[in-house]
């Protein structure tokens, strides 16, 4: 039992990540991800909010009557979103203007509709808790790869504290703008996810037309 | 009128939804494989968000907002923080009963956006665009142009991405990034064109 229980922390990681592959939750993962201490708080709101919307979904899985089970969700969801955002604001309230709408959103982010949808609906309490926490830590991962990608590159520092000296300070390193900008993300997402599916060759997708004269080499 | 314009311009293209801050994006990458069906999520999308972000207008300051129960006899309370709650029920409420409107007395609309609906409430464009209502402080007719100017502006986002990777699979890509990863990287070169409107100013 317990590996198993390793298996659902472990497997959303790289195997089965939310992000990569099954293309769930990305909106906010693009957004915030211009600095890592925002980055790093909504990983966290993420990681509690997945985690426990699924533990007390499991606990009412035999009680919610299936025509209603969406909107029962969605108040579960909204109702630990809003316990994370007056959390957020009371105790960093800097990051939560930063942050601004996409606390909110977390509501609508796929992973935790998708994980209550998908898992804790069928399993029981203990063991949806651990696999909506890999899934929020498998969402977190890449969240934190592309904040660090971007704020190590486009401003030169890590978590605020300078790395690359940036030439306005007087320093050697000529930050580059377009990674504070929003197409950045996409950018560093695909190639990703490039990385990932040259590593997995079982995630590449098939292609659904085959160029004749490439197949003649 | 002249604000109400710019403000509207400014949703479509300099602040667009999808493409500046990437709400709605699961849908927009999943339901982006062919024009027809992108076209109809988008219109979907612009009905659903120009009736949603005015209610949700007209529940913030009637209901929710410091004060606003006044006229209950409660001018203390403060309910803001039940915002989030009441917006989701509302776009909820809101979706399923445009779902049985149409089924009523519009089918053929119904048959073609039918199953586009129930996607449309976990849209995290539609919440979105309420919460930005929210945080911009608009008032009612601010509200609801907002609401049809960022509809089209996310519908017009999709129809382009759709037409652009029914032509992308044409091509020769890497093994690598065949599907997801391609869609990114177009979406973010599509994303950086929009960027080009940022200096209109009305």
């Amino acid at each position: 039992m317990s590996q198993t229980r390793k298996q659902l922390l472990v497997d959303p990681l790289v195997d089965n990540n939310p992000i990569t592959l099954q293309v769930l939750g990305i909106c906010s993962a693009l957004a915030v991800t211009s600095s890592l201490n925002v980055a790093f708080v909504m990983s966290l709101a993420v990681i509690a909010v997945t985690g426990f919307s699924s533990l007390f979904i499991s606990f009412l899985r035999n009680y919610i009557p299936n025509s209603i089970r969406i909107i029962v969700q969605m108040v579960i969801i909204a109702s630990l979103v809003i316990l994370v955002d007056q959390i957020i604001k009371a105790f960093a309230y800097e990051i939560s203007k930063t942050l601004s709408v996409f606390v909110g959103l977390i509501i609508t982010n796929c992973i935790v509709m998708g994980r209550a949808e998908a898992f804790a609906m069928k399993n029981k309490p203990f063991d949806s808790f651990v696999d909506g926490v890999g899934n929020g830590l498998g969402y977190s991962l890449l969240l934190m790869c592309v904040g660090v990608v971007r704020e190590l590159f486009g401003s030169g520092t890590l978590f605020g504290i300078t790395i690359l000296d940036p030439v306005n300070n007087g320093g050697w390193y000529v930050p580059n703008g377009l990674l504070l900008l929003p197409p950045s993300a996409f950018f560093i997402i695909g190639f990703l996810i490039w990385g990932v599916r040259t590593w997995k060759k079982s995630q590449v997708e098939a292609r659904e037309f085959k160029i004749q004269s490439l197949e003649a080499h | 009128m002249e604000a109400l314009i710019s403000l509207a311009v400014k949703a479509i293209f300099v602040e667009n939804l999808a493409l500046s801050f990437f709400l709605g994006m699961c849908t927009f990458i999943a339901v982006s494989k062919k024009i027809s069906t992108a076209i109809g999520l988008g219109i979907s999308v612009m009905i659903v968000q120009s009736i949603t972000v005015p209610a949700n207008n007209i529940i913030l300051t009637y209901l929710l907002k410091p004060g606003a129960l006044a006229w209950a006899g409660f001018p203390d309370v403060d309910l803001t923080f039940l915002g989030l709650i009441s917006y989701i029920g509302v776009i909820a409420a809101l979706v399923q009963i445009l779902e049985m409107v149409l089924d009523k007395y519009f089918p053929p609309l119904y048959n073609a956006l039918g199953i586009f609906l129930p996607l449309i409430t976990v849209n995290c464009a539609i919440l979105g665009g309420s919460l930005f209502m929210v945080e911009r402080d608009y008032n009612f007719s601010e509200a609801t142009t907002y609401g049809i100017a960022s509809g089209f502006g996310w519908a017009l986002a999709i129809a382009t991405m759709a037409g652009v990777r029914e032509k992308l699979k044409y091509s020769d890509i890497p093994d690598g990034l065949q599907g997801l990863g391609i869609t990114f990287i177009t979406a973010g070169l599509m994303a950086m064109a929009f960027m080009c409107f940022s200096g209109v100013k009305l």
